[in-house]
């Protein structure tokens, strides 16, 4: 079986790889580029712990070939942080939302994406669009109270900026 | 509810700071199970038997290794003989001997240099089953005519006539039952039910085991206590437990489900047999549903004797439950115990059966026994106070266990928290909330034991004045930090100067797992022990510099102190400066301590949930729910709140959705998350939690384990709450749609 | 596996009727890579039909209808405003399907070409009559949705057919559709039940309605019974008890453990009311 090659965009990196046909974008992260900060829980688009953005779009990456992120623009938890933690990551810290962590790459990362989209969600909007990410440690009580907290500062920040 | 507003004379136990895990955590950083890698490492998969139950006839491997990239098959004939007991039920769960006895059961496993060529590899193994007659449920294996599906497998304790099936058995109880049950005004009698469920946790299993020629091997697993790991892939293998040393990954939960082995052998029997290269083993979803280790299925008759002013003067039970098709796996040793902790009743006969069934080796999920006890009995005991109108907090109080009084199981209560749990419940805004049309209110209390165990733990200060910490019991709920601020505590210094890491198998004297809520109690208990003695050997070396008795000096906020006027004057000496002198003034400083942990201290907990059903489909929404929990102390009052939280969700789902199904074949239906339904973000309100401090007398700082009790309470509340709504009772979990809707039209009629 | 990325649909069933093995067409691969790594299939060649021009997009027709490419994915069909606003009923069916991620990913064409019976935007689209364009080696042909689905995993398309767009017919005026599933949870189940209505006033009486139960049958049925139980009402409760009974009638479910046949058999009345009132709602404008 011979491979595709993949060029893409990773966090703002430009990349290249060898990808089997088979190879899903999931372990094309987490085996060639070395990004497992990404995770597997379920292989069928039911837990979201392997959430990534791609284009913008959040999706999970274990439903996607990674022949299909050629030419695309990858984001993942490894690329939240700038020059610091985003608000979302500290408040998580901060509201303790987070016990065994493994669900956490993949909230924040579906959560930076509905403060993206939605700046002033309310709890329940919050909930439903977190449905997709199974959480088995915390009830998803804290969750919810660092999702709205890390809303609420950013839109003090962009109310400040602007 | 933070403990800020109790005056307690702790500086840091009782606040809220940031777990050093955390940043690694929320940046990706974290390395769990499957995150690992080594070089040269190959990828390796595993062959399942299809079927429930059949013979193995033959394994033909041959196609699989004349695959390019394929270096290795192991099959059972790998592996050494002449195991016996849970050793040999260890090895046969690892692979399967000649009979497959559950669906997804291993049969072999190979290795090659991908993921995705160790799939194809597996594919190739072709197997030759002999398919035999299979049973799935707890009461039809016992029934008559049942296929006997292992000879020989009761133990001492089955009495004779039982079904074959029958592993184990058990009966205790005290007082006279019958003359209870006759002074009561009121006896009833039901069976409750309840599926198998899976702790779910989110982080598939997960290892990369390595094994050269010598028989000596390393491991790097997430596991919730790698020494017994250790011991179990030894044992399996047939090595030496010395010959192998395990590190813990960050754990991506466990719940219990982590505690033993599953496939871990295997990496290394690979790796052996592919020359020492390193193997990496990585579960899907669906081989964790299938083949790890699910809960119990039980079945259970409860009965109880009320008097109409809510006084239960006899209870009964008869618990059978299955934990698979191996002896000794279900919690009938733990659900009998649990079944009346709560109540202080004069007469109780309590008896189980132990049942083996076609289905997965059952592990440990959270509280293992006393959710299934707790649906049974609290129940009936809900179902009783409805019939004779009495307030189920009430009736709780009335005949609640208290501090001296002896349990339900034998050993006399020392200091408990029950009552305080009924109490604030009653108390809170929540229990006052005027229920709508189709709403509900569902009480219940809950108990567990908690555990001590064996417990090393070594503390080392740093020249900077910093402590570190060596623990040996993973960490799954935010123990490090707690630890750290115990430690902190104890050594008067700040929490960021206090460093706790989980180490391998190699740096500590034996740790028993993270089971049994014991990581904050023992490994904090034997930490601060180990700070003590820490604090003695610097008290003696500021008492050198001094030139005054060891004894005569005192050690607070972090520095040694000359213990009043009569030692002298002497300015204090820091951890810091002592740490910087230790080279030259003795050497290095350590405090260790090494116990089986005793002074255990049980939790009690009682929640109260609303729920609303639609009379037309059935379908439970959960409108508030309220977790009431006795920590003992708080040492992390936020890892105490998401311990209730956690616990309260999973007993949620196991009550309204979470069941493995069986089919006709004896195939698990459900091996997936689409289908193995826990709950989602938009299923659960906000959980408000109340902390309890009745503080533990067998903890230093008052500690009771608490992640466990959460999960048990929930199950019997939620169906309470669904028969407030509806009127109808539900008395087989889970409280599906179906089920509710159907049980609503039959209460109409 | 062959990984193709034909730039044409007419390349797209060129492929397709030359290839011998196992073929799957790719677009959002929300069912296909859940079926490849289950190892329920090992396919031969993988089409991605996403390079193709115009999978994309969603154009209003001359008359008033709208047609989308087969790589819109449910996130975009739920943020665009014409087909909200016209069919919101298709459009919250496609928006049921799996979590926020999945909607990143997943298309209409998808879910009716996977053939489940329980497919959530299927009902929808039957209800509004919708079309679908088949392009094969011989060309294109029409099909309306309703003739696709052959049963459970399977469709009618001929071998080296792809489907290459999707038509919605002009909702034209006082007209509304809603779509309802009954699931156990909030969130991420498979529908138990399923039900779509689309239906036009004329003044406050039912002119025209469909009525669609999913997840009851093996393929999705378009109740003549239940859509009679309602023409020519107002929608009062008696015609609404008499659609629910000709729904309950209707449906031909299985137990399984998903549901039970007798719980399905009712929920399928419970949802065609309570779908039926909030289609009527719509036409009228009141509805959301």
């Amino acid at each position: 079986m011979s491979k595709i090659h993949v060029s893409t965009t990773v966090n703002g990196d430009p990349v290249e790889f060898l990808a089997d046909p088979r190879e899903t974008l999931l372990d094309a992260l987490r085996n060639q580029l070395d990004l497992t900060g990404t995770k597997e829980g379920c292989g069928t688009g039911d837990c979201g712990a392997c959430s990534v953005t791609v284009d913008g779009t959040l999706v999970c990456s274990c439903l996607m070939l990674a022949a299909e992120a050629n030419g695309k623009r990858v984001e993942t938890i490894e690329g939240m942080a700038r020059e610091e933690l985003h608000p979302l990551q500290r408040k998580f810290i901060e509201h303790a939302a987070l016990q065994c962590g493994y669900c956490t790459p993949g909230i924040l990362v579906a959560a930076k994406a509905l403060l993206e989209r939605n700046p002033d969600p309310t709890d329940t909007e919050v909930r439903y669009w977190l449905a997709g990410n199974l959480c088995r440690c915390t009830g998803y009580d804290k969750i919810i109270r660092a999702v709205q907290d890390a809303a609420a500062e950013m839109r003090q920040d962009h109310r400040g900026a602007a | 509810m933070a403990r800020d507003d109790v005056k307690t004379g702790y500086k840091l136990i009782g606040t809220r700071p940031n777990r050093p895990d955390g940043l690694d955590k929320v940046t990706g950083r974290a390395r769990y199970g499957a995150d690992f890698s080594l070089p040269g490492m190959l990828h390796a998969a595993v062959v399942r038997s299809p079927h429930a139950h059949a013979r193995i006839v033959k394994i033909d491997a041959s196609k699989a290794l004349a695959l390019d990239g394929v270096k290795a098959v192991v099959t059972r004939a790998d592996l050494p003989t002449g195991l016996t007991g849970e050793d040999l039920n260890l090895q046969d769960n690892t692979l399967a001997g000649d009979t497959a006895l559950y669906d997804g059961h291993a049969v072999a496993a190979v290795a090659a240099s991908s993921a995705l060529l160790a799939q194809d590899a597996a594919r190739l193994i072709e197997v030759t089953y002999e398919v035999l007659p299979h049973v799935t449920d707890v009461d039809a294996a016992m029934a008559p005519g049942a296929p006997v599906i292992r000879e020989g497998v009761a133990d001492y304790s089955v009495p004779e006539g039982m079904h074959g099936n029958v592993a184990r058995y058990m009966e205790f109880g005290h007082g006279d039952v019958e003359a209870g049950f006759a002074a009561a005004d009121i006896v009833r009698a039901q069976t409750y039910r309840t599926e198998a469920t899976h702790q779910g946790y989110i982080e598939p299993h997960a290892c990369v085991g390595q094994m050269g020629e010598d028989g000596r091997g390393e491991m790097w697993v997430c596991t919730q206590g790698h020494w017994y790991i250790r011991r179990m892939c030894a044992a399996v293998l047939g090595i030496e437990a010395a010959n192998l040393r395990v590190t813990p990954s960050e754990i991506g939960g466990g719940f219990g489900g982590k505690t033993t082995i599953f496939m871990e052998p295997l990496s290394l029997a690979l790796s052996k047999k592919a020359g020492g290269r390193p193997v990496k083993l990585v579960m899907s979803r669906s081989e964790v549903l299938r083949a790890t280790g699910p809960t119990a299925s039980a079945s259970m008759d409860v009965k109880l004797g009320m008097k109409t002013d809510g006084t239960i003067t006899a209870g009964q039970v008869y618990f059978r439950m299955q934990g698979g098709a191996f002896r000794g796996m279900s919690p009938i040793g733990e659900a009998l115990p649990c079944a009346f902790a709560c109540y202080d009743i004069p007469a109780l006969k309590h008896e189980a059966v132990e049942v083996i069934a076609n289905r997965p080796k059952a592990a440990a999920y959270r509280a293992p026994g006393s959710p299934m006890a707790a649906f049974a009995v609290e129940s009936l005991v809900d179902e009783m106070c409805r019939e004779l109108k009495l307030d189920p907090i009430a009736v709780r109080l009335k005949n609640g266990a208290t501090n001296g009084s002896k349990s339900s199981y034998g050993p006399v209560y020392n200091v408990i928290g029950l009552k305080e749990t009924l109490e604030a419940a009653k108390a809170h805004p929540n229990y006052a909330i005027p229920l709508g049309p189709n709403q509900g209110r569902g009480v219940a209390s809950g108990f567990w034991f908690n555990h001590g165990g064996e417990t090393s733990v070594t503390l080392a200060v740093g020249e900077d004045g910093t402590a570190t910490v060596m623990i040996g019991t993973p960490d799954i709920g935010g123990s490090r930090a707690s630890i750290g601020l115990m430690v902190a505590e104890t050594l008067g210094i700040p929490y960021e100067n206090v460093r706790v890491n989980v180490v391998e198998t190699g740096a500590l004297g034996v740790n028993e797992p993270t089971h049994g809520s014991r990581a904050t109690f023992a490994s904090g208990k034997a930490a601060v022990e180990a700070a003590r003695q820490a604090i003695a050997e610097m008290c003696r070396r500021a008492a050198a510099d001094w030139g005054i008795d060891a004894d005569a000096v005192e050690w607070k906020d972090g520095a040694a102190h000359p213990a009043g006027p009569n030692a002298g004057k002497h300015p204090p000496m820091t951890i810091g400066e002592i740490g910087s002198k230790m080279g030259s003034t003795g050497g290095p400083i350590s405090g260790h301590h090494e116990v089986t942990a005793e002074g255990v201290g049980a939790s009690f907990g009682t929640h109260v949930v609303d729920v609303e059903v639609d009379p037309e489909t059935g379908r439970t929404t959960v409108l508030r729910y309220l977790v009431v929990q006795d920590a003992g102390t708080a040492i992390h009052p936020a890892y105490v709140e998401g311990q209730y939280q956690g616990g309260a969700a999973q007993g949620i789902g196991w009550a309204l959705n979470e069941e493995y199904v069986y089919g006709a074949d004896g195939r698990l239906q459900n091996p997936v998350f689409l289908d193995y339904r826990i709950p989602v973000a938009s299923d659960l309100p906000m959980i408000d939690t109340v902390i309890i401090e009745v503080p533990n007398p067998g903890h230093p700082y008052g500690v009771r384990g608490v992640g466990e009790t959460g999960i048990t309470p929930p199950l019997p509340a939620v169906a309470s709450a669904i028969a407030g709504a509806t009127g109808a009772r539900i008395r087989s979990l889970p409280c599906s749609p179906p089920k509710v809707l159907a049980a609503i039209k039959a209460a109409r009629t | 596996m062959r990984y193709h990325t034909p730039t044409s649909f007419a390349d797209a069933a060129a492929i397709a009727a030359k290839a011998t093995g196992t073929l799957r067409f790719l677009a959002g691969g929300t069912d296909v890579l859940v079926q490849m790594r289950a190892g329920m299939v090992q396919p031969d060649d993988l089409i991605d039909l996403k390079h193709i021009p115009g999978v994309d997009q969603i154009v209003q027709t001359p008359d008033g209808g709208w047609k989308i490419g087969i790589a819109v994915p449910g996130i975009v069909l739920g943020g665009h405003e014409g087909l909200v606003r016209d069919w919101p009923g298709v459009v919250e069916g496609m928006n049921l399907v799996g979590s926020t991620q999945v909607q990143g990913r997943a298309t209409l064409a998808g879910n009716l070409c996977n053939g489940s019976p329980a497919a959530d935007s299927v009902p929808g689209l039957i209800a509004a009559g919708a079309v679908v364009t088949v392009t094969g080696p011989n060309g294109s042909r029409e099909m309306p949705v309703e003739a696709v689905p052959a049963g459970p995993g399977k469709t009618n398309l001929a071998k080296g057919e792809v489907i290459s767009s999707i038509t919605l017919p002009p909702r034209g005026n006082n007209g509304g559709d809603c779509y309802l599933r009954f699931i156990p949870r909030t969130e991420m189940d498979i529908a138990v039940v399923g039900c779509a209505v689309s239906l036009r006033l004329d003044g406050d009486k039912v002119a025209e309605a469909r009525v669609a139960l999913g997840a009851v049958a093996p393929t999705v049925i378009l109740s003549e019974a239940a859509a009679q139980a309602i023409i020519g009402t107002v929608l009062d409760d008696a015609a609404l008890a008499a659609l629910a009974k000709a729904a309950e009638g209707a449906a031909k479910p299985i137990s399984d453990k998903r549901g039970t046949k007798e719980f399905r058999i009712e929920v399928a009345g419970v949802l065609a009311r309570r779908a039926a009132r909030i289609a009527c709602d719509r036409a009228k404008g009141m509805g959301k």
